[in-house]
C-alpha cells in the first residue's frame, strides 16, 4: 500500500512539473507547479518528516508561488484561449491529476491518522530538526542568512524611489 | 479489528457534528452581522422571515441556489469554478486539528474532543490559511474583469503581508508551550491564558487576523466604492455563496484560533468545556462585527505601511524579548 502511494505520488509529480514547463497558459503552468509542491510535501510526510512538508506547502506553495501570481496578474492580462477551451485536454489533466492527489492526501491520513510516518527510517521530529539545523549547520544558516540580507538591502536599494531627481523633473 | 472500526466511527460522527454546527454557525453568523450592524445604525435588520429573523439565512440560501449561475464568456472557465471551492475547502479544512473541548471519559474509553491532534497543528492552521490566498487571488485572475483582477491582486499582497505578522506573533507562544500541538498549546494555559502572558503577540494576532479575513478596517480587496466587489465581482449564485460562506467560515476559524492560542482554549469555570469554547469564539466574533460597525476603512498605501513598518518589527522584537526573558527564567 505504501509503495503504490510512494509511486503515485511520485509519477503525480513528474506529470504535474511535465505539464507545467509546457503549458502556454502562465497562470496554468502556476497552478500545475502548485500541485507537484503538493505531491512532494506528501512525499515528505510519508517520509517521517512532517514539519518539512508543513514548511514546503506553507513557504513554496502559500508564499512564492503566491509571488509568482502576483507578478504573472499584474503583467500578463488573462486571455482566454478560446481554442483550447473546450478540449479534453484542458480539464482532462487537472481534473484526473488533481483527483489523484486528493486521494493519495486521503488514504495518507486514513493510514496514519496520529501522522507517525508511514515510510520511516527515522521520524524527524521539529526538536531534533531544529538541534540539526542550529548545531550541525550552524555556520551554514548563517553564512545562506547573511547572503539573504546581502540581497534584501539590494533589493530595497534598487527599489528605491529618488524623490530629488523627480523633483526637479517636475519643476 | 473491532477497535479500528470504532475509531473509524468516532471520527466520522465528529466529522459530522463538527461541519454540522460550523456550516449552521457561519450562516446564522451572517444573520447575526447583519442584525448587530443594523442595531449600531439605529435600524432593525432583516425580521420578516420567521421569529425575529431567524429563518433569514434559509431564505438567502435558497435565493442563492435559485440564481442564474453566470460565468464571464471570455472567463477562464476551469479557473473559475475551482476559485470558490478553494475559499471553503481550505477553511473548512482548517477545523480539522482545532480541539473543542477537554477530553471525554465515556464506557471507559478517552475521546479527544478534536479530529486530528497532528503534532504540527498550528503549522498545519498556518499552511492553510497561505494557501486560502489562492481562491481570492484564482477568483479575481479568472473573472476577465478590471475590478475583479484589481481586488485578486490586493487581497494577495494584504493577506502575503499580514502572514508575516501573524506567523510573528505564534512564535512566542510556540516558545513558551515548547509544542506545535494545539492540545499541548491549549493544555499550557490552564492557569493563565496566553493573552495575559503574551500582550503584544496577542494584539498584533488581532490585527493580523482582521486583514487575513478581509474584514472592514482591512477590507480593501472589496471595497466597493472603488472595486464594484472586488475579487467576487463577476460571480453570481451558489459560487458567490460559496465565497460567502468561506468568509464567515474563514471568521470562525480565526476565532478558534484566536481561542485556542490566547485566550486558553476550552479552559474555564463552571461551565462544560465545549460551552466555553463557543462562547469565547461567539464573543471574538462579536467584537470583530463591532470593529466592523465602528471603525472606517483604511487608504491601501497606510494598511502596506502599517503592516511591514509597525507590525512586522514589533513581532520580531516581541520575539527577541520572550526569548531573553525565557532563558532567564531558565
Amino acid at each position: 500500500m505504501v509503495t503504490v502511494l510512494f509511486y503515485t505520488l511520485a509519477a503525480i509529480t513528474l506529470a504535474t512539473t511535465v505539464l507545467c514547463l509546457t503549458r502556454n497558459n502562465p497562470v496554468h503552468a502556476v497552478l500545475y507547479l502548485v500541485q507537484a509542491l503538493f505531491a512532494l510535501a506528501l512525499l515528505y510526510f510519508m517520509l517521517g518528516a512532517p514539519l518539512l512538508a508543513a514548511w514546503q506547502v506553507i513557504l513554496y506553495a502559500g508564499a512564492i508561488m503566491v509571488l509568482f501570481l502576483f507578478v504573472i496578474m499584474l503583467f500578463e492580462p488573462p486571455v482566454a484561449d478560446k481554442r483550447t477551451s473546450g478540449r479534453l485536454t484542458h480539464w482532462f489533466f487537472p481534473v484526473m491529476l488533481g483527483g489523484l492527489l486528493l486521494a493519495c492526501g486521503g488514504a495518507l491520513i486514513a493510514m496514519d491518522p496520529a501522522a507517525k510516518a508511514s515510510l520511516s527510517s527515522y521520524w524527524l521530529t521539529p526538536r531534533d530538526y531544529g538541534r540539526a539545523l542550529f548545531e550541525r549547520y550552524a555556520l551554514a544558516v548563517e553564512i545562506i542568512s547573511l547572503i539573504l540580507l546581502f540581497a534584501a538591502v539590494g533589493a530595497f536599494h534598487l527599489g528605491r524611489r529618488y524623490r530629488s531627481t523627480t523633483k526637479e523633473d517636475v519643476s | 479489528m473491532n477497535d479500528v472500526l470504532l475509531t473509524i466511527i468516532l471520527i466520522v460522527i465528529k466529522l459530522g457534528l463538527v461541519l454540522g454546527t460550523v456550516l449552521s454557525l457561519a450562516a446564522y453568523m451572517v444573520l447575526a452581522e447583519r442584525k448587530v450592524l443594523a442595531r449600531m445604525q439605529m435600524r432593525h435588520g432583516p425580521n420578516r422571515v420567521g421569529p425575529f429573523g431567524l429563518l433569514q439565512p434559509l431564505a438567502d440560501l435558497i435565493k442563492l441556489l435559485c440564481k442564474e449561475d453566470l460565468i464571464p464568456e471570455r472567463a477562464d472557465r476551469w479557473v473559475f469554478m475551482l476559485a470558490p471551492a478553494i475559499s471553503v475547502g481550505t477553511a473548512l479544512l482548517a477545523f480539522a486539528v482545532i480541539p473543542f473541548g477537554a477530553p471525554l471519559q465515556i464506557f471507559g474509553r478517552t475521546i479527544e474532543l478534536v479530529i486530528c491532534d497532528l503534532n504540527i497543528g498550528l503549522l498545519y492552521l498556518f499552511a492553510l490559511s497561505s494557501l486560502a490566498v489562492y481562491g481570492v487571488a484564482l477568483g479575481g485572475w479568472a473573472s476577465q474583469s478590471k475590478f475583479a483582477l484589481l481586488g485578486g491582486l490586493r487581497a494577495m499582497a494584504q493577506m502575503i503581508s499580514y502572514e508575516l505578522a501573524l506567523g510573528l506573533a505564534i512564535v512566542p507562544v510556540v516558545m513558551a508551550s515548547k509544542s506545535f500541538s494545539l492540545t499541548a498549546i491549549v493544555a499550557s494555559q490552564q492557569s493563565l491564558p496566553n493573552a495575559l502572558r503574551h500582550p503584544l503577540a496577542f494584539l498584533i494576532f488581532v490585527i493580523a487576523i482582521m486583514a487575513e479575513s478581509k474584514r472592514t478596517p482591512f477590507d480593501m480587496p472589496e471595497a466597493e466604492n472603488e472595486l464594484v466587489a472586488g475579487y467576487h465581482t463577476e460571480y453570481s449564485g451558489m459560487r458567490f455563496g460559496m465565497f460567502f460562506v468561506g468568509e464567515y467560515v474563514n471568521l470562525i476559524v480565526l476565532g478558534s484560533m484566536l481561542t485556542v492560542l490566547f485566550l486558553g482554549g476550552w479552559h474555564g469555570p463552571f461551565l462544560p468545556s465545549v460551552g466555553w469554547f463557543l462562547i469565547k469564539i461567539l464573543a471574538v466574533a462579536f467584537f470583530f462585527i463591532w470593529v466592523r460597525g465602528t471603525v472606517p476603512r483604511l487608504r491601501y498605501d497606510q494598511l502596506m505601511a502599517f503592516g511591514w513598518k509597525i507590525l512586522v518589527p514589533l513581532g520580531l522584537l516581541n520575539i527577541l524579548v520572550t526569548a531573553v526573558w525565557l532563558l532567564w527564567r531558565g
